[in-house]
């Protein structure tokens, strides 16, 4: 039950295979079992078994709440969440209770959805790797895998079984570490730079970034107000699209969510044929750092589309190569304008200073923020200097409008759908990925998602393939602003293409014979699902650190 | 100061003035040479914008700027929450949030203890 997708789990509940307790609880044991992944900050058992227990009245009653009434959730802990603590994996906001809910949060709560638990991510948001909060960094759950696990025995030169445990990405790394190992069915990240997108692609996972304006961001901690969304992170297409038909809407409380009518549910229609599609491939984002694994599948997948009838053509965004430095300039300014509200005195950590209130804020910002939050304060705090302002800040938002205006120029040659890598290469080894530091990190990560952000585009990142170690590689497709449908209308189509979706081992050979174009070059899940007892013994035969 | 230590193939940009200036404007400290050598990779970083031929265009503030901003109307429809809010912080009196004396500026940097080095 636990491997199966939302809209599998949603069924079973209404047909009563399955009650929202029993659920509930499947779930809670998975994730005490998977505590070493560190996904979870704060598990919310006792609202979790509470919210479960309404929700099997409603069932009893007939009265369900709709497809998310009784699926377990999490949400990434950078979402204000009221009686629940919500840190942002930050001495600053350690033991802070919000007392509202995030809009997000709450429109999961009135559909009825179990929240398992508070997620890990980097401190603030602010990384690619969801290393760097107070409670430690998150394990990618392929770093267990079988497949993953073969692979490093044939290395002469691993030493303990645990030492190369993988990264998640990030900075949404905890949400996409508790779906993938399947503690819930969905969960929320945010999404300012690729933050959903980068961990969803490192753990097998559908990473959804829809359109700014979308989805409110009221309760969302902000970290940059221009570029900020809360993302989805699912098993499956569809599962994506179910949570987001909940979420999207105007917010009264979020001035920038756009008041167009939207189209509920949001239910996907399976394209037949992708004849009258026109595929975009950025020229610029085939850089030298990119994987052959990853280009090589990112080729086949725009072979697939042109097999199958539809248009694919080469575009250029010529600004790209500027887009990262682009986003450094306006992310910092905005962090250190964002920042500026923790001082200690209404909320949050608060020094034992009381010489003057200067000091006192300057101490509890020391005590309060790690190096790299610092940072960027002190960096954002550089660019709007009056003397630098012209020459950092408003120069780099002239830049943004040419990297937005060359999107829509892609988009008016007639381009419906961009197909890009997510992530440079696999999910790499945590002692491999802390040799360079949080800015350098973020600035290689975040190359093919950023400039997304900038422009305000829906984007996805689909899980095609596992690569020769065995781990899931990603591809990105990126639509028209408020054309989130026919994005993941699209994205659904190449799932089904490059999915293999509840096979047993006999039936995937026959399944791989029959079909004739598969991106899939090893014949093993994209999911975990197989590899779930494997999960569980690995865990219970020792104590990972 | 951090200065003297800091890389010497950096732009210059970041004297003790900068520093001081930068950590009375944040509220927050550098707190180490490695602190002040990061910042100066991120300007040279930033620097990089310099090639980018923005003639005549208009910086752009946010991706909705086509659109109009909705409005509530003026109707007070929450609030009375003040026990909520005063319970998540560290001092308050009654209902008031205790802070300490204002209008004393942070000492200059050579006045300051050295800080902790991380």
């Amino acid at each position: 039950m636990l491997g199966r997708t939302l809209q599998e789990v949603s069924a079973a509940l209404k047909q009563g295979q399955i009650t929202p307790t029993e659920l509930c609880q499947k779930c809670l044991s998975l994730i005490k079992k998977t505590k070493f992944l560190n996904a979870y900050i704060t598990v919310s058992e006792e609202v979790a078994l509470k919210q479960a227990e309404e929700s099997e009245k409603r069932y009893k009653n007939g009265q369900s709440l709709g497809d998310l009434d009784g699926i377990p959730v999490a949400v990434k802990d950078n979402f204000s969440t009221s009686g629940i603590e919500t840190t942002c994996a930050s001495n600053m906001l350690k033991g802070y209770i919000p007392p509202y809910n995030a809009t997000v949060v709450q429109k999961l709560l009135d559909q009825g959805a179990l929240l398992m638990g508070k997620t890990n991510l980097d401190e603030f948001a602010m990384g690619s790797g969801s290393t760097d909060g107070i409670f430690g960094p998150v394990k990618n759950p392929w770093s267990y895998s079988k497949q993953y696990r073969e692979k490093r025995k044939q290395n002469p030169h691993s030493k303990n079984e645990d030492s190369d445990w993988l990264i998640t990405g990030g900075s949404s790394g905890g949400s996409a570490a508790a779906v993938s190992a399947f503690t819930c069915y969905a969960a929320l990240g945010s999404d300012t730079g690729g933050s959903t997108r980068n961990p969803a692609a490192h753990c097998g996972l559908v990473g959804f970034k829809p359109s700014y304006g979308l989805v409110s961001r009221h309760g969302l901690i902000p970290l940059v107000n221009s570029m900020d969304v809360p993302g989805i992170l699912t098993r499956c297409v569809d599962d994506a699209a179910i949570v987001l038909g909940a979420l999207a809407g105007p917010d009264p409380k979020d001035s920038t969510t756009v008041h167009d009518p939207i189209n509920k549910p949001f239910m996907l229609p399976s394209l037949a044929d992708v004849s009258k599609l026109c595929i975009g491939i950025p020229k610029e984002y085939l850089i030298p750092e990119l994987s052959s694994e990853v280009r090589s599948l990112w080729s086949k997948a725009a072979d697939l589309f042109e097999s199958e009838g539809a248009k694919v053509l080469e575009v250029s965004l010529p600004h790209t190569s500027y887009s990262i430095v682009c986003y450094h300039v306006l992310c910092t300014s905005e962090v250190a304008s964002n920042m500026a509200r923790f001082d200690g005195l209404q909320y949050g950590h608060r020094c034992d200073i009381n010489v003057s209130t200067e000091a006192m804020y300057a101490a509890t910002r020391r005590e309060g923020f790690n190096d790299v939050v610092r940072g960027r304060i002190l960096s954002g705090n550089f660019f709007l200097l009056k003397e630098n302002y012209e020459n950092y800040f408003v120069k780099a938002q002239k830049v943004r409008r040419l990297i937005a205006n060359d999107f829509v120029n892609a988009f008016n040659s007639g381009v419906d759908v961009l197909l890009t890598p997510t992530t440079l290469s696999e999910a790499v080894p945590y002692l491999e990925f802390i040799k360079e530091d949080n800015r350098t990190r973020s600035a290689q990560d975040d190359i093919f998602t950023q400039a997304v952000n900038m422009a305000g585009l829906p984007a996805v990142s689909i899980p095609v393939a596992l690569s020769n170690q065995g781990l899931p590689i990603g591809l990105q497709f990126i639509g028209r602003a408020f054309c989130d449908q026919q994005l993941l209308t699209v994205a659904k189509w190449f799932e089904k293409q490059v999915m293999h979706v509840l096979c047993k081992k006999g039936e995937k050979e026959k399944h791989y014979k029959r079909k004739k174009k598969s991106l899939v070059t090893s014949p093993s899940d994209i999911t975990l699902r197989n590899n779930i007892e494997e999960l569980h013994g690995q865990n219970t035969k020792k104590e990972i650190k | 100061g951090f200065t003297s230590k800091a890389d010497p193939q950096g732009s210059g940009r970041i004297t003790a003035q900068v520093i001081e200036h930068l950590e009375r404007l944040a509220l927050v400290d550098f707190g180490s040479c490695e602190a002040v050598a990061r910042l100066e990779k991120a300007i040279a970083f930033a620097d990089r914008l310099r090639a980018v031929d923005t003639d005549g265009v208009e910086p752009m503030e946010s991706v909705l700027e086509d659109r109009c901003l909705y409005l509530r109307s003026d109707n007070v429809v929450e609030g009375n929450c003040a026990d909520e809010l005063l319970q998540n912080s560290h001092r308050v009196v009654e209902e008031y949030f205790v802070a300490p004396p204002g209008n004393i500026s942070l000492p200059k940097l050579d006045e300051q203890e050295p800080f902790p080095h991380s």
